[in-house]
């Protein structure tokens, strides 16, 4: 399980967690759990159209992960959910339609779509760790700004952020993720790789950096379990990363929603009012 | 065999009629209710149901079932569990069926990688994802016209009261409907919806009969029943045409293969919306303004 | 009330300004001047174009006609010499923040890279929330706060940087009548200890005017400008409302109401108009 092929899976693997995790504690503080899920969908077109035309998957991946989070970036913020929605199904449909063209076998869709860690080549791991560097940079770079101009908006335009900048900016980081991730856990896991482990984190801690490591933690803990299991019983490890992202997830809740009462309660004086009510939003 | 002679053969092609017929009533059905996924805001639950019907199809592909039933069986209790779960809290919503969506995706690799085990079917990924609609055997079409026409007569019956609880949750209350019955209903017809477009143009795809011509009609139309119709021509029209296409596609270039009718579907729902976004600057109207500020997502 | 600063000490000047949003004149002339130290009300009902006017000053909105001069031209805008307290400002509960860390995010949150802990840094942070009565909640999740305990935070969020304005906008909206009186008083103190000039924006004049130097009457996209007693008088707000209003004293509370019959021939919302102030109190 730890020997020679099988090293750079578990290298692969990991890099892709780390990615995983800390792309992850942003996209669930901005709500873009949606973007997260078209991205990679529309970065399955690319790779097959890479596929048709015979150039290496990972040029199709990258050009149309970016092609797909500048136009989601673009987008007026009212009609968000039906663009990405469209977006999303007119890559996939794209992607069927390279597929139909080309002579590649259903196996091929198959790991594009679920992964196949187990086909890391030793060769794809320098671009692997190259782009995982990338995105690190830019993530630790960008921090604060990214953390002010989630989380309260219109206070980071006051202070200089530009808000709408930092939007392309993570949606841009988020294609680059897509990119090296992808290849490893396949267009349709990625996505609860990046929610579940994130979303986990922040019920458990109310630090940013420490929810963003934790987030990291747990991601990293999915994937190694995953492969582990996955080696030993033959079966995919996209099952095993979808189904343990929603594990952790569950679990963290579940732990939180035993102690969160008690610190609610009691910890501060009432009198300082009622707590605000969120905004009326008919759903 | 040139495109011509292929296009004199379509109306004598059993798969074709099956098809025509099929795509129809998946189309109209889908777009009636997708008004309403539009004006509610609930693009992203659509797409997950969708995701999740890739589960149902899968494990219906992996029993050797009908993919229909397998479709409707998880859309259905995915429905369920999401309005069990989400709706007395709107934030975190995103999260809670997103994590839903990676589990069932993730159930569904397994079943279709079971499936490549041990039956000799090939092409399961393909078909349950991404449809073929060609290959749907005849004798499965009654009860996808029973569901079609339950679903269709359900959102009529029900379209102005969920009109007036998208519009305002309170006000239907104090109006005196069930809110909560309503809602419930209304997500076992988008299941249904979703799970006739998945038998069409494939599970991850269905999002596109649902959302593509209802934003686009919601766009042209001036009022609800208006945008129900033009979505439903809109929808139809692509689908049959899409048809079409696909059959004649064999006499095009790289001979051999036919172009997915999934693709022209999606091409032709996508196109016009992209059309009216080109031309035509919408200027708030009682409608346009409701849908908006139900649609904006959570920040 | 224009001249009782020299050019060169005032903060923010607004010259006959007018602000255009989506092809619709929001701002229309709008004059003010912002001087050290002061605590200015920017009072007017809603939808008369306060915000637009602190957005204006922040740089956050492009100004059509008129000019904007911030600290006598020495400064560019949007240079984080302001603070700014938005307006409803709805955290996610379930946001990883603490309160702390919103309070440092006010201090550097522009800068790259991680914050590199450090003993003055903490010490600042616990001395600007102590000053506006937070320290208690300093490691609490920020959107699990209640609306006055977030205002304070925010008001902590904004000073941090040691600006020498701070605009809030509609600060005392949904706060319960307690709250509102420890965020006025909270605002009165740092006046007068750290000579920080307040802009504060309010529907509601009345909790305001024991505090206020001068009232920025704002409606329909027109400003007056003034002490309280000059501005809030039944001839000016006639003259900037366009039809005429009274104004009303009772019990120390100044009431803002239309005449009988201003409905009919009016354009503007009258029912925005015709009451100012809470009843009762």
């Amino acid at each position: 399980m730890f020997t020679g092929l099988m090293t750079d899976t578990w290298i692969a693997a990991t890099i892709v967690a780390i990615i995983a995790g800390a792309v992850g504690f942003f996209t669930v503080l901005r709500g873009s759990a949606f973007a997260a899920h078209a991205i990679p969908n529309g970065a399955f077109a690319g790779a097959a159209g890479a596929w048709l035309i015979g150039l290496n998957p990972i040029i199709g991946l990258a050009t149309f992960a970016v092609g797909a989070s500048l136009a989601i970036a673009s987008s007026r913020r009212a009609r968000l959910d039906v663009v990405t929605a469209l977006a999303l199904v007119m890559m996939l449909g794209l992607g069927a339609f390279f597929f139909a063209l080309s002579n590649e076998y259903a196996s091929e869709i198959y790991s594009l779509l679920f992964g196949e860690v187990f086909g890391v080549a030793g060769s794809d791991l320098l671009p692997i760790a190259g782009l995982g560097l990338i995105t690190i940079a830019i993530l630790t770079l960008l921090f604060r700004p990214l953390l002010l101009s989630s989380s309260m908006p219109e206070v980071a335009e006051a202070s200089g952020v530009r808000s709408r900048w930092m939007n392309v900016v993570f949606l841009l980081v988020m294609a680059l993720a897509t990119t090296l991730t992808v290849p490893v856990v396949g267009t349709l896991l990625m996505f609860s790789l990046m929610i579940g482990p994130a979303a986990a984190a922040r019920s458990l801690t109310s630090r940013p950096l420490l929810a963003m490591a934790m987030s990291v933690g747990l991601a990293l803990l999915t994937v190694w379990a995953g492969i582990a299991i996955a080696y030993e019983s033959g079966w995919p490890l996209g099952f095993f990363v979808g189904t343990g992202g929603a594990l952790v997830y569950v679990a963290a809740r579940l732990w939180a929603g035993q102690r969160r009462p008690a610190r609610r309660g009691h910890r501060w004086p009432p009198h300082d009012g009622p707590r605000r009510e969120q905004p009326q939003t008919t759903s | 065999m040139g495109w011509l002679s292929l296009l004199a053969s379509l109306p004598s092609n059993e798969a074709v009629r099956t098809a025509v017929l099929v795509g129809g009533i998946a189309a109209a059905t889908s777009s009636a209710v997708g008004v309403f996924a539009v004006i509610r805001g609930q693009s992203f639950a659509g797409h997950a149901l969708a995701d999740l019907a890739a589960t149902g199809g899968s494990g219906a592909f992996l029993l050797g079932v009908n993919q229909f039933w397998g479709f409707v069986a998880v859309a259905v209790g995915a429905a369920g569990f999401m309005e069990a779960a989400g709706v007395e809290r709107r934030r975190g919503r995103d999260v809670a069926t997103g994590i839903v969506q990676g589990a069932g995706l993730g159930l569904a690799a397994l079943f279709l990688y079971l499936a490549a085990q041990t039956t000799t079917r090939t092409g399961a990924t393909f078909t349950v994802l991404f449809g073929s609609m060609f290959t749907i055997d005849p004798s499965g079409i009654p009860p996808l016209l029973g569901a079609g026409s339950v679903a269709l007569s359900t959102i009529l019956v029900l379209s102005r009261v969920l009109l007036l609880s998208a519009l305002s949750p309170e006000l239907a209350t104090v109006r005196g409907v069930p809110v909560r019955a309503v809602s419930i209903s209304y997500l076992i017809v988008l299941a249904m919806s979703v799970a006739l477009s998945a038998v069409a143009i494939g599970a991850v795809l269905s999002t596109a009969l649902l959302v593509g011509p209802a934003a686009t009609a919601l766009r042209v139309a001036r009022g609800p029943i208006q945008a129900m119709a033009a979505a439903v021509a809109i929808a139809v029209g692509a689908t049959w045409l899409g048809i079409v296409l696909a059959y004649v596609s064999y006499a095009w270039p790289p001979l051999g293969h036919g172009w997915p009718v999934s693709f022209f579907v999606v091409t032709l729902v996508v196109l016009p919306y992209a059309l009216t976004h080109m031309f035509r600057r919408p200027r708030p109207r009682a409608l346009s303004t409701a849908q908006s500020s139900a649609s904006v997502p959570q920040p | 009330m224009a001249g009782a600063f020299t050019p060169a000490e005032e903060l923010v000047r607004l010259d006959q300004v007018s602000v255009r949003l989506d092809g619709r004149e929001v701002l229309r002339s709008v004059s003010l001047v912002i001087g050290p130290g002061e605590f200015i009300g920017l009072i007017g009902p809603n939808g008369a174009g306060k915000t637009t006017i602190i957005r204006a000053i922040l740089g956050l909105v492009p100004i059509s006609r008129g000019s904007l001069v911030i600290e006598g031209g020495t400064r560019r805008r949007r240079d984080r010499s302001f603070g700014y307290v938005p307006q409803k400002l709805v955290i996610d509960p379930d946001a990883p923040l603490r309160v702390r860390d919103v309070v440092s995010l006010g201090l550097d949150g522009h800068r790259l890279g991680f914050p590199l802990p450090s003993r003055a840094r903490r010490e600042l942070i616990r001395e600007t929330l102590a000053s506006v009565g937070a320290d208690r909640y300093a490691d609490a999740r920020i959107g699990e706060l209640s609306g006055g305990e977030q205002q304070r935070v925010l008001i902590a969020h904004a000073l941090i940087a040691r600006p020498r304005l701070l605009l809030l906008d509609e600060p005392l909206a949904n706060l319960d009548l307690r709250s509102e009186q420890s965020v006025v008083s909270l605002l009165a103190r740092l006046v007068r200890e750290q000579r920080i000039s307040v802009l504060i924006s309010a529907h509601d004049m009345n909790p305001l005017v024991p505090v206020m130097d001068r009232i920025v009457y704002v409606a329909g996209g027109r400003a007056a400008s003034g002490r309280a007693e000059e501005v809030v008088r039944s001839d000016v707000l006639t003259e900037l409302y366009g039809h005429h209003v009274d104004v009303i004293r009772v019990h120390d509370r100044i009431l803002v109401v239309a005449s009988p019959g201003v409905e009919e021939h009016t354009t503007t919302q009258p029912a925005e108009l015709s009451v100012i102030g809470r009843a009762g109190a």
